[in-house]
């Protein structure tokens, strides 16, 4: 009997398992594949408590099923069980080992909970400024004078600083396959380190509650080798680009008409994303794929594909005039 | 205001026309309605029925609302409630589900069978009862009236500010949350006082505290929560009614408020408040598994000290809600390991439950089955509860589909299986009929597939990257499949609820048959009378000789309790319409303010509440009595 039990207790670890590797998440946002230290740190002690976790359900299951089977009513048995009120060695038993199993648990946890929050003194840092507003992210570098939206772009290996503003409502900051999260708080600044280990495009997410289009509140997340963000600075870093043809130089005016209210810092009340360097984007509105036909669908009616969002319909300007505003922004690079 | 006046000359000419019309005898043949009697009754069963069934009903509306979620995330790019109607749902269904469903019907088990596990008449304050049966209805119609006018609160359960406030919230919403909450809260703060009350002073002869039940023991503690809870909430509330109603800046960060003391606010009473909704919970189980394994509670004195330390402990976690906050390393530390804590007197539990079973003769009711199903799942939500105390791999969950698995598993596998349970244990003490077992197991099977499918799947969208709280998904991220187990799960939970509607219906109005006094072997007192209870419960006091009071004696060769006083004239508390005027005051009240303009009509119904309190203060009522005649005619019939 008692070696069936162990068989059980396996069977149900194997079947974990078994759900655990059979299915999984995609690499741009699965927290058991992470890519940064955080996440891997934060990794480590899923699995620690998960393993202790399940070695207390196998335990409970093992009795569990032992007990239910072993003492169920048969037919025409009758028996008067034994009336028995405890038993202090086994009481004393399943108080201690648990909080022995406990203590195992608190000591990684509370260090890695001080560890998360420390950078070492000769490591290289960048700092990026975060602002979260409803229902999109802005990314400014203080150090190298880059402001954009949607799209942050990080080195690999170095240690990322993000200082994260609220202005409006909660919002919380969430690069799944990277590390956790943490809240944006109107009025408060808070703090997460992360980094990347390897190259490649992560999602970003909005995890907090945040109003009608909380759950498109996504940004993208690349992370470059040290040349390729180098290059990406210098582009940043760039005068925008001439202004070529007719249509440019007509979007231009159309922009300067309709949009830089919002989008170039002037009324702070409404602030807007940064545009200018829009045509390096690869999503507008960090979701729709950047190509001059979505960008049209966006400006004719920004709510249906983002719920909620405070950006105005662009519906009344002739079509030509909507032409040269898409070629304009589409040559921002 | 005029709709509302439209609405009372309308429900005045219809209560008319069903009581055929106004003439002398109209208020007599009032008095004598069933209606009536159930409007002004203060009998703790009556209102326990009503706590129950109107839990039932708000059971169904949050969980019609949970079945439109699960539609909407079926598929990728769904776009059947997109936005803010998504966000009215999700809000919804959670506040339903919490303050109108799970909390009434454990209202109404206790309401029900407290008073008869300790061998009491009634509870301590019978008026009282009334009232906060009445503020909880009245509190509940308001938050569901959101729907018909001007929307539903649309900033989740927890209502975060600065969401919540006008500028992000424009429209009524909010405001139904606020008054809503704000008049059921006060009537869980009644009950819950009333239920400390009664526990400690309505005690049969013998009843020592370490003689009453589990069900009792976690009704009492259930209740201290509550009475230390409630208030954080009352005054968030409040804070968060000036904020909007009255351009207050608690909360708005530009005026120097502050958003985090809201969430501070909040979790001080909520978590506390899921302790409310399972403590009873695991005292239900006590009750099922001595009962059907004929055994003795195993380890009864350290059951009930796990209670207590559990209730303690539960006060002192509630920023492992706020991990993410930004709190810091020492404050997330401190408040981690304290939550840890929490597992070990909740292991004792489930430990104890196992070897009460162990030796014992397993009787598979449908009562036990939900008990025994209750045991493994419970455990699940427990060993990802530990998970989640962990503050670095809570960055990771937090916020995230694993937390809707992790509660559900907790709510759902604890308190609702727990309720399931119940409800077919004592469904013949508190009706007088017995459940049908077949249809019961059925439910069962259904209900506890469908919930594991629905949900066990939800951890892995979690750690694979879904916030909660989202109505769309990417497609080709590795969600799809996962969302679609989970929606397909709900058929199980769905068909489970409707066979206990006909199970429910079958049994009141079809089934003849009427339920034994003691159905199930019991061990406590509430078996050893009959089912349903006389008004008076009990015809002489029992006199409690030892814990598993009725079993003592059956151990003993009696077939009936051993009577503490000798049968005398027994005295009972009047009915009062008076709550039911006080909760219309508050409703009134509440929508009055709710509508905003010149608060003309809040303040009306703030006077019809002042002067029904004022007619309570000053009416003479010295209750009536019920002689040893008819009480031995009562018996006669019975036996």
């Amino acid at each position: 009997m008692k070696r069936r039990n162990i068989w059980r207790g396996l069977f149900v670890f194997a079947l974990f398992a078994l759900v655990l590797t059979g299915c999984s998440g995609h690499e741009s946002l699965n927290v058991l594949d992470p890519s940064g230290s955080a996440g891997e740190k934060q990794l480590d002690l899923i699995k620690l408590s998960f393993l202790i976790m399940l070695g207390v359900f196998a335990v409970v299951i093992t009795i569990y099923i032992y007990v239910l089977i072993r003492f169920r009513k048969r037919k025409g048995v009758d028996v008067m069980p034994k009336q028995t009120h405890g038993n202090t060695k086994l009481e004393i038993i399943w108080t201690v080992i648990p909080i022995i199993l406990l203590g195992i648990l608190a000591v990684p946890t509370v260090t890695t909970t001080f560890d998360l929050t420390k950078i070492a003194q000769d490591e290289e840092v960048v700092n990026v400024k975060v602002t979260g507003y409803q229902y999109w992210w802005e990314f400014e570098y203080p150090e190298l004078g880059i402001k954009t939206a949607q799209e942050l772009h990080i080195p690999v290996g170095k240690k990322i600083n993000f200082e994260i503003h609220g202005k409006d409502v909660l919002h919380s900051f969430w690069i799944p396959a990277l590390g956790g999260k943490v809240d944006v708080i109107p009025g408060r600044v808070t703090n997460v380190i992360l980094d990347a280990n390897k190259p490649g495009d992560y999602q970003g997410k909005c995890a907090e509650l945040c109003g009608a289009g909380h759950a498109l509140m996504d940004f993208k997340v690349k992370a470059h080798s040290a040349e390729d963000f180098d290059k990406w600075v210098t582009q940043m870093q760039a005068p925008p680009a001439e202004l070529t043809t007719d249509s440019e130089k007509r979007g231009e005016e159309v922009f300067q008409q309709n949009c830089l209210g919002c989008h170039a810092g002037i009324n702070q009340s409404v602030p807007g994303p940064d545009l200018s360097k829009f045509g390096t984007r690869d999503t507008i509105a960090g979701m729709l794929k950047n190509n001059p036909e979505n960008l049209k669908k966006w400006l004719h009616d920004p709510q249906a594909i983002k719920a909620g969002a405070n950006m105005p319909k662009i519906d009344y300007l002739e079509e030509k005039d909507l032409d040269a505003l898409v070629d304009y922004l589409e040559s921002r690079k | 205001m005029g709709t509302l006046t439209i609405m009372v000359v309308v429900a005045l000419f219809l209560a008319a026309i069903v009581l055929g019309g106004y003439n002398k005898n109209f208020l007599e043949r009032v008095k004598g309605s069933t209606v009536w009697d159930w409007m002004t009754t203060v009998d703790h069963k009556k209102i326990g029925i009503m706590y129950f069934m109107s839990g039932i009903v708000f059971f169904l509306i949050g969980g019609l609302e949970a079945i439109l979620i699960r539609l909407q995330l079926m598929v990728p790019a769904n776009d059947l409630f997109v936005g803010d109607i998504y966000n009215q749902i999700l809000t919804m269904h959670g506040t339903t589900m919490i303050f109108l469903a799970a909390m009434p019907l454990l209202f109404g088990l206790m309401n029900v069978i407290v008073p008869l596990q300790i061998g009491a008449r009634d509870v301590a304050f019978p008026f009282l009862n009334s009232l906060g049966f009445w503020f909880f209805t009245a509190g509940g119609i308001i938050l569901n009236l959101s729907w018909f006018f001007g929307g539903a609160p649309d900033a989740g359960w927890t209502s975060y500010v600065s969401l919540a406030l006008n500028e992000y919230s424009p429209g009524p919403g909010v405001d139904y949350y606020v008054l809503g909450l704000q008049i059921s809260g006060i009537g869980s703060l009644i009950s819950g006082i009333n239920f400390l009350a009664t526990i400690i002073n309505m005690r049969t002869p013998g009843m020592t505290l370490l003689r009453m039940p589990l069900f009792t023991w976690t009704t009492f503690v259930a209740s201290a929560l509550l009475l230390f809870a409630m208030p954080a909430l009352t005054v968030g509330l409040l804070l968060l009614m000036f904020d909007r109603l009255f351009g207050a800046n608690f909360f708005d960060y530009t005026m120097g408020g502050s958003s985090v003391l809201w969430e501070h606010l909040f979790w001080i009473f909520g978590h506390p408040e899921v302790y409310i909704v399972i403590l009873p919970a695991f005292g239900i189980l006590s009750e099922i598994i001595s009962t059907f394994s004929k055994k003795r509670l195993f380890g009864y004195t350290s059951m009930v000290f796990a209670t207590v330390l559990i209730g303690f402990l539960g006060f002192m976690v509630w920023v492992h809600h706020m991990f993410t906050v930004g709190l810091g390393p020492v404050s997330n530390s401190i408040f981690a390991v304290a939550t840890m804590a929490i597992g070990v007197p909740t292991g004792i539990k489930v430990f104890n439950w196992l070897f009460t079973m162990w030796g014992g003769e397993i009787r598979f009711t449908t009562a036990m089955l939900w008990a025994v199903g209750f045991i493994p799942t419970f455990v699940v939500g427990g060993m990802t509860g530990v998970m989640l105390a962990v503050p670095p791999a809570d960055f990771q969950y937090h916020d995230s589909y694993f937390v809707v698995a992790h509660f559900h598993y907790v709510l759902v596998g604890g308190t609702v299986f727990g309720i399931f349970a119940a409800a077919f244990y004592w469904w013949p003490k508190m009706f007088g009929k017995m459940l049908h077992e077949g249809l019961g197991k059925f439910q069962f099977w259904t209900f506890f597939i469908g919930f594991h499918l629905t949900f066990f799947p939800q951890h892995f969208l979690g750690l694979f990257g879904m916030p909660r709280r989202v109505f769309t998904y990417q497609a080709n991220v590795g969600l799809e499949s996962i969302n679609m187990l989970s929606t397909i799960g709900v058929i199980g939970m769905t068909l489970g609820t409707l066979a206990f509607g006909i199970n429910i219906y079958r049994s009141l109005f079809i089934d003849k048959t009427k339920a034994p006094a003691d159905p199930w072997n019991g061990r406590t007192l509430e078996w050893a009378i009959s089912s349903p209870p006389p008004e008076y419960n009990f015809a002489q006091l029992p006199l409690v000789r030892g814990y598993d009071a009725l079993w003592v004696e059956k151990e003993a060769g009696k077939k009936e309790l051993t009577p503490a006083e000798p049968l005398g004239s027994i005295h009972m508390p009047s009915s009062s319409y008076l709550p039911l005027v006080m909760a219309i005051g508050v409703f009134i009240s509440g929508m009055g303010f709710i509508a905003r303009g010149d608060y003309s009509m809040g303040i009306f119904g703030l006077i019809i509440l002042g002067i029904a309190m004022f007619m309570r203060s000053f009416e003479v009522d010295h209750g009536y009595h019920i002689e040893p005649e008819e009480i031995e005619k009562d018996k006669g019939v019975d036996a």
